[in-house]
């Protein structure tokens, strides 16, 4: 019995209101407490909840909460099963280290006790997104993940550009919403029901294998999935969502947020199942923007940037992974990748924070020295997104990479562009980590880099320590992950890496490519003189290809022009025209009969006088009125 | 030569007219507000004289609400006239027409 699992969720929501209704009260750094211990309880009723599993074999259970929709038959109900398991314990473990981390990162913001608020209510809202038995709670917790991400992008609504950038975020992401929830009804046209129960039992039945409704439904999932999970075309909001403080590009780039598209896609697995052309997409999709994005990030300048990009490559392993059906491999990459990503943006934001808010790595260097826990346990995360083994990037990559080699055809293109990025990802890892810790310091003058105080060190420690060894929970040897998630995916065809000899090479070869990436970036920042890395082929990798542009142009634009036509011509000439021109006339009416109001009481009496005599005579001459 | 209802209801008419000028034609609000009460007793007068002649109670009646509604009528009235005679030392009505459009 795991009915207590509801707990997980209203603690963290409490927490939120009671921070918006109180939070002065509690004050800096009581609202850094209260948060992270509610979020921390969070986590251990999770892992309480979850002990059934770790024995293996068992499905998990529905925990119904109360019926929400009688009419359509929806209730809200949390599923308590492997998958929505594994994904509260990332959330709310790399989430709470996240809170104790924004106890001092956040150290003399004014608005400390809401930042706290919106962090809970994040949380509580990524964890409803998980735990939702049907698509109706899955999407209340989805809409709820956007409106947080809004409220934290543009905490520091101050500055114009963090405005702009939680109102891109979110405009970005109602996009992809509108597909998913197309999605949603069509699934519910089709199954008269959203539960997942339902749907995936009866997917085989009602829809035709490779039919036109299941991948129609399915790329609209996609278009969903990608929106929330910045996945080419609609990526652009995540770079510009830097603007945010470091530790929610953390919770949003690492543990929450961005996760919701693969979970979502992992979860529908059985829809995908039945149209292999949209799971086609989907990996492709992946595999172009992992790629693409690896691309760009090798052209930044500012910290976070990077990392940002880094973020969108790797989700685009992700997708690669859960499009080839290798589910187990995807999630265990998502898991991974909250460690090490988490990892690497709270570090940013601890050189940030010590820099006194530079993130232009031209202007760090040398802090190796100055910043040893930092570094140290960067330097973990830089090694495991690098792809080397043992620490964890390793494993969840190279798992997919199998996979999707194993799928054969035209999937080899696909692990060989996956190939590409990850020699790609090494390289300009190794860039960041030469720039900041290594070479001569080019700090600015009255800069005194500093280690950061022990709240945000010991979530470094403990990322550090989970992004070393939590590849180990699923090697080849020992699949403990796999069996772990195994009831979750129960009955769907799971791609595998291939048997035989073929895995070692195929480990071999993106080892290879990782360490080549990294050789490269030391032969080009660290021997000899650094690169100047200027002129016009830079300043397209630096602008992102200048996609920003490109939209604004010939969307954003239009949009603008379409809006102010409307505004201007249509509402003010139009519609305000037809409302002032009766109030104009009704004014030239009165200006007419005003007149008649003289002002002499004379006048008044003569008239009433007039009248009274006017009826007398009419009865006197008709006998009635 | 007998009184008939006919004479009571001429001698109305004439107040009632005499009122009505009254009312038109002089400007001092105090002289107008008597007419008004000129007007109204003379119309109590058709309707106690009307009654009569029917031979029912109805005009009596009427009479009494019209003497009603007169004696809040002069209380109100008068306090406004005394209001507006404190205020512009005046009460000519001509004088009055703030209303004018």
């Amino acid at each position: 019995m795991v009915d207590f699992i509801w707990i997980a969720v209203a603690l963290p929501l409490l927490g939120a209101a009671t921070l918006l209704l109180f939070g002065k009260r509690f004050g800096e750094p009581g609202a850094g407490y209260f948060a992270t211990a509610l979020a921390g309880t969070s986590f251990v009723i999770g892992a309480i909840a979850a002990v059934d599993f770790f024995a293996g074999g068992h499905h998990g259970e529905l925990v119904f909460l109360f019926s929400w929709i009688p009419g359509l038959g929806i209730d809200a109900e949390f599923l308590w099963d492997p998958l929505s398991a594994l994904m509260t314990l990332v959330v709310s473990g790399v989430g709470s280290l996240i809170h104790l981390y924004s106890i001092g990162y956040m150290h003399g913001d004014e608005r400390y006790p809401r930042f706290f608020a919106y962090m809970n209510l994040f949380l509580a809202s990524m964890l409803i997104l998980v735990l939702g038995s049907n698509f109706a709670v899955l999407f209340v917790g989805w809409e709820l993940v956007g409106l947080s991400s809004y409220l934290l992008i543009s905490f520091w609504f101050e500055k114009p550009s963090a405005a702009a950038a939680g109102k891109k975020a979110f405009i970005v992401n109602r996009i992809g919403d509108f597909g998913f929830l197309i999605a949603l009804m069509l699934i519910f046209a089709t199954f008269g029901s959203l539960g997942f129960g339902t749907v995936f039992e009866n997917a085989g039945e009602l829809l035709d294998e490779g039919g036109t409704l299941v991948t129609v439904i399915t790329l609209l999932l996609l278009v969903g999935a990608a929106g929330k999970s910045a996945q080419l075309p609609l990526y652009v909001w995540l770079p510009d969502a830097m603007e945010g403080p470091t530790p929610v590009s953390a919770l949003i780039h690492a543990a929450t947020m961005v996760t919701a598209g693969v979970y979502m896609v992992a979860r529908t697995g059985a829809l995908y199942e039945l149209a292999p052309f949209s799971a086609g997409v989907v990996a492709t999709v992946g595999a172009v923007t992992a790629l693409y994005a690896a691309t760009i990030a090798i052209g930044q300048r500012d910290i976070k940037r990077v990392l940002a990009y880094s973020t969108i490559s790797q989700l685009g392993y992700m997708f690669m992974g859960v499009g080839v059906a290798a589910y187990t491999a995807g999630i265990f990459h998502l898991m991974t990748h909250a460690f090490f990503k988490a990892l690497l943006f709270l570090g940013a934001g601890s050189v940030i924070h010590a820099m006194a808010n530079e993130q232009n790595m031209d202007k760090m260097g040398g802090l190796r020295k100055a910043m040893p826990k930092t570094f140290a346990t960067m330097a973990i995360a830089w090694l495991a997104i690098s792809g080397i083994p043992p620490f964890a990037g390793f494993w969840s990559k190279d798992e997919i990479l199998a996979a999707t080699f194993n799928k054969g055809g035209l999937y080899v293109v696909l692990w060989i562009v996956g190939l590409i990025t990850a020699g790609l990802t090494a390289y300009y890892m190794s860039r960041l980590m030469f720039l900041t810790f290594w070479g001569e310091k080019r700090w600015d003058e009255g800069v005194e880099p500093h280690e950061s105080p022990n709240f945000m060190t010991v979530p470094l420690i403990v990322l550090a320590g989970l992004a070393a060894v939590a590849g180990l929970i699923n090697t080849p040897w020992k699949l403990s992950l796999e069996h772990f998630l195994e009831p979750a995916f129960e009955g769907l065809h799971l791609a595998h890496p291939p048997d035989g000899a073929t895995p070692w090479l195929l480990a071999l070869a993106s080892v290879a490519a990782g360490v080549a990436g990294i050789a490269y970036a030391y032969r080009r920042f660290l021997v000899g003189e650094a690169p100047a890395e200027t002129g016009p082929k830079w300043d397209l990798l630096e602008n992102g290809y200048y996609v920003d542009d490109l939209y604004g142009k010939t969307l954003v634009l239009p949009g603008k022009k379409a809006a102010e036509q409307l505004a201007f011509t249509a509402d003010a000439k139009g519609i305000d025209g037809a409302v002032n021109g009766v109030g104009a006339l009704v004014k030239q009416l009165a200006e007419k009969a005003k007149p008649l109001q003289t002002g002499l009481v004379r006048n008044y009496g003569v008239v009433i006088l007039g009248g009274a005599v006017g009826l007398v005579l009419i009865i006197l001459v008709r006998g009635a009125l | 030569m007998t009184v008939t209802v006919a004479w009571y209801l001429m001698l109305a008419a004439v107040l009632f007219t005499i009122g009505g000028a009254g009312l038109l034609l002089r400007r001092n609000a105090l002289v107008m507000f008597m007419s008004i009460e000129l007007m109204l007793n003379s119309v109590n007068l058709t309707f106690v004289a009307a009654g009569r002649a029917i031979g029912n109670l109805d005009g009596q009646l009427a009479v009494l609400f019209v003497m009603v509604v007169a004696a809040a009528e002069v209380t109100v009235g008068l306090a406004i006239i005394v209001m507006v005679f404190r205020k512009r030392s005046t009460a000519n009505v001509d004088e009055l027409s703030g209303m004018k459009g």
